[in-house]
């Protein structure tokens, strides 16, 4: 039993406890500081895009550099900020607590993949002594095999990076079939215990195929065995194939996890029972397994046959079925409720927001005739900004505002909390919504430099993105702020009915005293 | 749905539709932006209005507990799944047509390279732009020398991917005269965002004066050299002054001593200019990289040869 005024964070003292700690709230917490440094340095990287796209023509620095950034901001924001950021942190955290457990299955494999990350994260920018990288988060052949050697240092990192993602998954799986507490059914679980368990199914099937495709191209670089590049026998669009059969289910593993994050939001600030609990459990499964087959709608384009590109259509439209489910539950349960402001509510609702425009524009880009003109164009980056950035990154933020009472037993600033969501909310909508225009006047991606008739749209959506900038800075002091400074928590401080709720702020080492037994369902506002 | 048409050119800003395939796109666009308007008008003005309405009033304020309503539940599920299939169909509808290559178009072959376009004609006339004849179908026939690149017209709203391995294709028929962009959408190096041409469209009458005509006809030996050095895209990597773009400047290069990374040097005559035309990888001057595809097979001797004669103005 843990002595009074003890908890996770004064149990043990001094960095090695942290560094070797198998708590699942001590990695979490280590996954919060360290995606969160990689975030400011992908955040770095995009200011700096945005900043040479001001105007038409050189502005800060050359096409071979601007490459180079694009790449890093793409492969640092995807694999090592928004796939890790949501299940790997606050996934970590609340995931065994929200079930009633002491920790996940295998506390000690938890920890390794928390190391897998860091080792794959520093191979990755081993590629930065070898000329670097200019390939693009995708890496496609045959460019990935005839640029620069720093490309084999990138793919080997996130190979690694994929490992950590497989052993989080198999993780929380395991933890979520063999360690719920009594009473605790697979129907009482709270929604974001669902959505981490649906993504954990991706993690574990899809990340070994990106894994194997990553190996079969640095065996092509190193060893000249001919798979993908033509010039030696191989097929380029086979390796499109193998990198979206992952790609496509690892945009989920990005999402999956956040919508998972707004149910519990709009449930707490609503005060009121979530709208159809098992349509948003069950249309989570449903995303899982119909993701397996969508890849192709990347490929339109490419050279794949016509059959395959119209069967992938009709798979892709079926997608958008179990999203608007989730949509219209989380607004069916704002009815009749009793709706607070806090800034984490604003985040859930600028999620949806955000999420109802990347969405709709999801399904323009499923239709063959317009994806053919929208594909590769700024319409897609600006498509995949708005469900990533104003996706999951919104969830994020909210999740962390949300649970930092929980986490630290101290209350964020709730007006400053505010201010970095006006910043951003609106930065964002500044920096993309023009981006869509651009793509339909028919601007592509990965630019360099553009065409004079793009320039005004570019200037708007430059300053848009230096505005998110300064909405995260706030972010970032309203969390140091609250560390430091924040007024005391209770146990509950939004009148929350999920389980994590029940417990000491911060949680004990064991997180509960006694091992609950579960009565009711998650959300029980009666 | 004349009128509709007309109101997505004014309002889509897409750019101009050179085609009926792209009128058709762009119906199909408007239809698409019109629903997605009502979506997003449902699903965020729901959610604001039902947060201003129940805000909070009290801390102690009641919520009826409402878990489901398997009417609800159903229509809105099948009414989207409903307009999904709608949206597919019509998609599926124009992208058949797009992919249903008349037999009687007139068929131009698209090079695709590291960092310019060639088009390549059957009476043997090549060009870096590309010139199609109004009113008639045109088929594009097209394969890449080293990388992938994507061919982009947006005013006819085409693209395709241009691979190393193979042939693809894509057609359109133009009914507007004019000069349209060419971008390139597959990224592919350093230049990608300068892989940029033109498609000029005109009339089937000036159309054949173009292609009747030589364009090399009264130029001397030095203007052929300095004219394909544009039409191979070398200036994509080359200045013509001394100053090193992706490959060294072109100004002073004959005569001059060459270092290559092995330690060995050269004199640059004109075996070495056809060497480095040809082969260009088998020696790599001291600070470059090996990125220069080959020429072999794409370029004519007397072409080289004008080449070589230019070079020799450029002291």
């Amino acid at each position: 039993m843990s002595a009074p005024g003890k908890n996770y964070l004064n149990w043990e003292k001094g960095i090695w406890s942290w560094l070797t700690t198998v708590d699942h709230k001590r990695i979490g917490i280590m996954y919060f500081a360290t995606v969160m440094l990689f975030f400011l340095f992908g955040g770095i990287f995009a200011m700096l895009i945005r900043w040479e796209l001001f105007g038409t023509g050189e502005t800060i620095f050359g096409p071979d550099t601007y490459n180079q950034i694009m790449t890093l901001h793409g492969t640092m924001m995807v694999f090592l900020v928004i796939i890790p950021g949501i299940p790997a942190f606050l996934g970590n955290f609340f995931l065994p607590i929200m079930i009633g457990a002491k920790d996940v299955a295998f506390p000690k494999v938890n920890l390794m993949s928390y190391y897998c990350l860091i080792v794959g994260a520093v191979i990755a920018l081993c590629a930065l002594f070898f000329n670097g990288v200019d390939t693009g988060w995708t890496f496609y052949t045959p460019y990935s095999i005839r640029s620069y050697a720093g490309t084999v240092w990138m793919v080997a990192g996130a190979f690694i990076v994929g490992f950590s993602s497989i052993l989080t998954g198999l993780n929380f799986m395991v933890t979520v079939h063999k360690l719920r507490a009594p009473g605790m059914t697979m129907s009482r679980m709270p929604l974001f215990v669902w959505s981490l368990y649906s993504t954990a199914i991706l993690q574990v099937v899809a990340t070994p195929v990106l894994g194997i495709t990553l190996l079969l191209l640095i065996a092509e670089r190193v060893l000249g065995i001919g798979i993908f590049d033509p010039a030696l026998g191989g097929d380029p669009v086979l390796f499109q194939h193998f990198f979206w059969f992952y790609s496509h289910p690892a945009v989920y593993i990005m999402i999956l996890p956040a919508m998972g994050v707004v149910s519990e939001l709009i449930a707490t600030y609503s005060r009121k029972t979530i709208f159809g609990y098992t349509a948003i459990a069950y249309s989570s499964l449903a995303i899982s397994a119909i993701s397996f087959f969508v890849w192709g709608h990347h490929m339109y384009v490419s050279g794949q046959s016509e059959v395959a590109g119209i069967i992938f259509s009709v798979l892709t439209m079926l997608v958008g079925v179990p999203t608007a489910i989730k949509m219209f539950n989380w607004i069916a349960t704002m009815y009749k409720g009793s709706v607070r402001f806090d800034a984490p509510m604003l985040f859930a609702m600028g999620f949806q927001f955000l999420f109802a425009i990347g969405g709709v524009t999801g399904i323009m880009l499923a239709t063959l005739a317009l994806d053919v003109q929208f594909h590769d164009t700024y319409f897609v980056v600006a498509h995949f900004h708005y469900v990533m950035v104003g996706g999951t990154l919104m969830a994020i933020m909210g999740g962390i505002y949300h649970w930092f009472p929980k986490m630290f037993g101290r209350k964020v600033n709730d007006t400053i909390a505010r201010i970095s969501w006006v910043f951003i909310f609106v930065g964002f909508n500044v920096t993309f919504f023009p981006q869509f225009i651009l793509g339909a006047m028919g601007m592509p991606r990965r630019y360099f430099d553009y065409l004079p008739q793009f320039e005004s749209l570019n200037k708007i959506s430059s300053i848009g993105a230096w505005t998110i900038g300064l909405g995260f800075l706030v972010g970032l002091y309203c969390v140091l702020h609250a560390l430091k400074k924040g007024e005391k928590a209770g146990e509950n401080p939004w009148g929350a009915t999920t389980l994590e709720w029940t417990t000491a702020s911060p949680p004990i080492h064991e997180n509960f005293e006694t091992t609950p037994t579960i009565t009711a369902g998650p959300y029980e506002y009666r | 749905m004349l009128t509709s048409v007309a109101w997505a050119q004014s309002s889509s800003l897409m750019p101009v539709p050179g085609s009926d395939i792209a009128k058709q796109v762009d119906s199909l666009y408007t239809f698409l932006l019109v629903a997605s308007a009502i979506a997003c008008f449902l699903l965020i003005g729901g959610m604001v209005y039902f947060a201003y309405k129940y805000r909070r009033k009290t801390d102690s304020d009641k919520t009826p507990y409402i878990t489901h309503s398997h009417v609800l539940e159903f229509l809105w599920s099948f009414i989207p799944f409903v307009i999904f299939m709608v949206v597919f169909a019509w998609g599926w509808w124009i992208y058949d047509e797009m992919r249903d290559f008349p037999e009687d178009a007139f068929e131009v072959h698209v090079v695709g390279k590291q960092w310019s376009w060639e088009f390549q004609y059957k009476s043997g006339r090549t060009s870096p732009e590309l010139v199609v004849p109004v009113d008639r179908p045109i088929k594009l026939i097209m394969t890449s020398v080293d990388v992938l690149h994507s061919f982009f017209i947006p005013s006819m709203r085409v693209k395709q991917d241009v691979l190393p391995n193979r042939y693809t294709a894509i057609w359109f028929h133009s009914n507007l005269e004019g000069e349209f962009n060419i971008f390139c959408t597959e990224y592919c190096g350093v230049e990608h965002s300068s892989m940029i041409t033109k498609m000029r469209v005109v009339s089937q009458t000036e159309f054949d004066e173009w292609l009747e005509n030589d364009p090399n006809a009264g130029l001397s030996l030095t203007e052929i050299g300095k004219k394909t050095l544009t039409t191979k895209g070398c200036v994509a990597c080359h200045n013509l002054n001394e100053t090193k773009k992706i490959g060294p400047g072109f100004k002073g290069i004959w005569d001059s001593t060459r270092e290559f990374t092995d330690g060995s040097s050269a004199k640059a005559d004109e075996n070495y200019i056809r060497e480095s035309i040809l082969n260009p990888n088998k020696q790599i001057v001291k600070g470059y990289a090996p990125a220069m595809p080959t020429f072999q097979g794409q370029i004519k001797d007397q072409e080289i040869t004008a080449i070589i004669e230019f070079l020799k103005t450029l002291k």
